[in-house]
């Protein structure tokens, strides 16, 4: 394989790969375990609101949260069973905090509900796009975006290209890899659902060369089709989105801005299987490949049902091999330890490693920053880490920002070169959460400046009422008075007259 | 002499109505101090610190009769910020106006509730909802947890309940990690 039309981005790393481990059986499948528990929040946007409660009978693909809005995405049944309770459990999140998650005792006769594939290329976009947004599909890159959203164009800026990241350039994690290998022709046929769909004149797949298999597999699939499948180096981290455009088209991402506003939209190869899946076969997002590796006895791909327990997994994998029992969500660069493995797998979760001293020996003892700039030699977005660094550390937020702190993607390239062994990133993911929380009280303190400002305002003019309302009412209250005095004078000056009249006609 | 005489009085004349006019075209409203000072403070509306709100504070501290360090809900960083701002030294928070707690936000027990509305005219934001004799409740998102509700109360109802930490608001801490002996590294 050679590059072709390649734009190389600055920096990045090389680490040790070990995909291989886990690329050498096919793409296995785990039996219906016991109980599936669904947390309601699996996307970016609102969490989805609740369609059934406990003791309701539901099918396989069966609705049972639904999209609150636009940014949100459905939850279905990822097979029959009774809902069992509706509860706080613990998520596959850094923060080992609960969240609300419907669990399903599966009655194990996976029965599906109708599926209605949808004749997408009679429907139009809007009906479509619609339709969609009950697939309960997010980005499945890891980024868990709704997929709907990402489907609508901008009037102003049509979509030109669209790319299709095949690149999976984090070390262990194979799931893309062996789908692509195995069900080449649903990514290919999903690709060209979403560039009717997106009304794109190009699609190209950008790959890394070291999945040799699947870009052959690929390029198979996309023979008769107008599709490029284009081969890119392997460099950490290629499969950042923005990344890989530089890579594909040599086209820069401007701060700020998106990849849509120059007309570049970006799908996952899982994501536009799923497309394919929903539309032309009628399944909702259910499943997904989750690749458990590191040092379990027999590291495998698996397609897991969404819900079900971790453990079960690391069961099918031959169990753990070690006694430590820390597992990675995520790759070894940008994943985070899981609280736990009795979490659910998620539409998150594309990889799972169990850790070892042998995989990840204890990190060195961290030493001061000598200012070698090795860092900003590797930063991918051309930032200075090390700045970054001594900002964060001492908690200028202000100026991390203004040096960008929000465009870092977090890759870790920084804190692998890092001869000092300094956690960089850790210190980047606390600068950046304490900003936006922040942020949030900063907006709260306006809003109740506003609410505050205006119940002043409307006391003031409730009162300025009264006031006017009293006046009104004692002028009126004098007008009777001097009406009164009137109508005396007058009766009395008529008394007067009468008595006169009298006297006049006594004498 | 006469020529560079003309040339500076032209100038003057000049100057001076160019200042004169945007003395007049941009003349700022109010305080803006006042604004800078309100804008670090919390905006609880609690009134702990003597005045009858952020902004009477925010005044009373531009005029230098009111100090720094008499909000408890901004706590010390909000003491620092203010020092910053005024160019004085900092102080510590005043612990006479109270101490700073974890935000919470008032809770009404609706099942106590009397609908006697003495909270909703209380509250400083209008964050209850409710009506006369008619149960009342806390708008969660809007309540600033400034505690002027709970006096009012003839029944006791109101409770303050800090805001836990869920998967949404939680924060990446700050990273530690331990420093080992040298002759072990």
């Amino acid at each position: 394989m050679q590059f072709k039309n390649i734009f190389k981005f600055n920096g990045g790393v090389h680490p040790n790969e070990n995909k291989s481990l886990s690329t050498s059986l096919p793409i296995g499948s785990l039996p219906i375990p016991k109980k599936l528990v669904l947390p309601l929040r699996q996307h970016v946007g609102r969490v989805a609101k609740l369609k059934v409660k406990p003791g309701d009978q539901v099918l396989k693909g069966q609705i049972i949260a639904e999209a609150d809005g636009n940014i949100s995405a459905s939850i279905h049944a990822p097979t029959s069973g009774k809902i069992l309770k509706i509860s706080e459990e613990i998520l596959p999140h850094p923060s080992g905090l609960p969240d609300f998650c419907i669990t399903i005792e599966p009655d194990f006769k996976d029965t599906w509900v109708e599926k209605k594939p949808i004749s997408w290329k009679k429907l139009d976009r809007s009906k479509l796009i619609e339709a969609l947004s009950q697939s309960g599909i997010v980005g499945l890159g890891g980024a868990v975006f709704p997929t709907h959203m990402k489907l609508k164009i901008n009037q102003s800026q049509p979509i030109n290209t669209l790319v299709i990241n095949a690149a999976e350039c984090e070390p262990f994690i194979t799931c893309d890899d062996m789908l692509m290998r195995e069900r080449a022709d649903e990514i290919i046929q999903g690709a060209l659902i979403a560039q009717t769909i997106l009304d794109a004149k190009e699609c190209v797949v950008g790959i890394e060369n070291n999945k040799i298999e699947a870009y052959e597999a690929l390029k198979k699939a996309a023979q008769k089709t107008t599709i490029e499948i284009k081969v890119v180096p392997t460099v950490y981290p290629s499969g950042d989105a923005k990344r890989l455009i530089y890579l594909l088209m040599g086209i820069e991402v401007p701060k700020e801005k998106r990849s849509v506003d120059l007309g570049i939209q970006v799908f996952n190869v899982a994501t536009v299987a799923a497309i394919y899946r929903y539309l032309e076969l009628g399944e909702p997002s259910i499943s997904r490949v989750v690749t458990i590796t590191g040092a379990v006895k027999a590291p495998q791909n698996y397609e897991v049902l969404f819900g079900t327990p971790l453990s079960e997994l690391i069961v099918a994998a031959g169990g753990s091999s070690n006694k430590t029992k820390k597992f990675i969500m995520g790759g070894p660069m940008m994943g985070f330890d899981l609280p736990s493995i009795h979490v659910p797998v998620t539409k998150a979760m594309n990889c799972v490693i169990e850790s070892s001293p042998e995989l990840f020996p204890a990190p060195k003892p961290v030493m001061p920053c000598i200012r070698c700039a090795r860092c900003a030699d590797a930063c991918p977005v051309n930032l200075q880490p090390q700045e970054l660094y001594w900002f964060s550390k001492s908690s200028q937020l202000e100026k991390a920002r203004d040096y960008n702190l929000f465009d870092c993607i977090e890759c870790g390239c920084c804190t692998y070169v890092c001869p000092s062994k300094i956690p960089l990133v850790q210190f980047y993911r606390y600068a950046k959460s304490e900003i936006i929380a922040q942020d949030k009280s900063k907006e709260a303190a306006n809003t109740a400046r506003e609410r505050n400002e205006f119940r002043l305002a409307r006391i003031e003019r409730e009162k300025k009422e009264r006031a006017e309302r009293n006046a009104q009412k004692a002028l009126g209250a004098n007008e009777k008075q001097a009406d009164d005095e009137k109508k005396s004078t007058i009766a009395a000056a008529m008394e007067r007259v009468k008595q006169t009249q009298q006297e006049n006609i006594k004498n | 002499m006469f020529t560079a005489l003309l040339v500076m009085i032209f100038l003057a004349v000049l100057l001076g109505l160019v200042l004169g006019y945007s003395a007049i075209k941009f003349k700022v409203d109010g305080d803006p101090m006042v604004a800078r000072i309100d804008a670090i403070l919390p905006q609880t509306q609690c009134g702990q610190c003597g005045y009858p709100g952020c902004k009477p504070y925010a005044t009373a501290i531009a005029k230098g009769e009111a100090d720094i360090n008499q909000c408890p809900p901004g706590g010390d960083t909000g003491a620092k910020a203010l020092a910053e701002l005024m160019g004085v030294e900092f102080k510590p928070l005043n612990q006479e106006h109270g101490v700073q707690k974890p935000k919470s936000v008032a809770l009404i027990d609706e099942s106590t509730c009397i609908g006697c509305t003495l909270c909703i005219q209380a509250c400083p934001v209008d964050a209850i909802l409710g009506a006369a004799k008619q149960m009342h409740t806390i708008i969660a998102s809007e309540c600033t947890g400034c505690e002027l509700c709970l006096p009012p109360c003839p029944v006791d109802c109101i409770t303050m309940e800090p805001v836990l930490e869920n998967s949404q608001s939680w924060k990446w801490k700050y990273p530690v990690y331990n420093i080992q002996n040298a002759s072990g590294a």
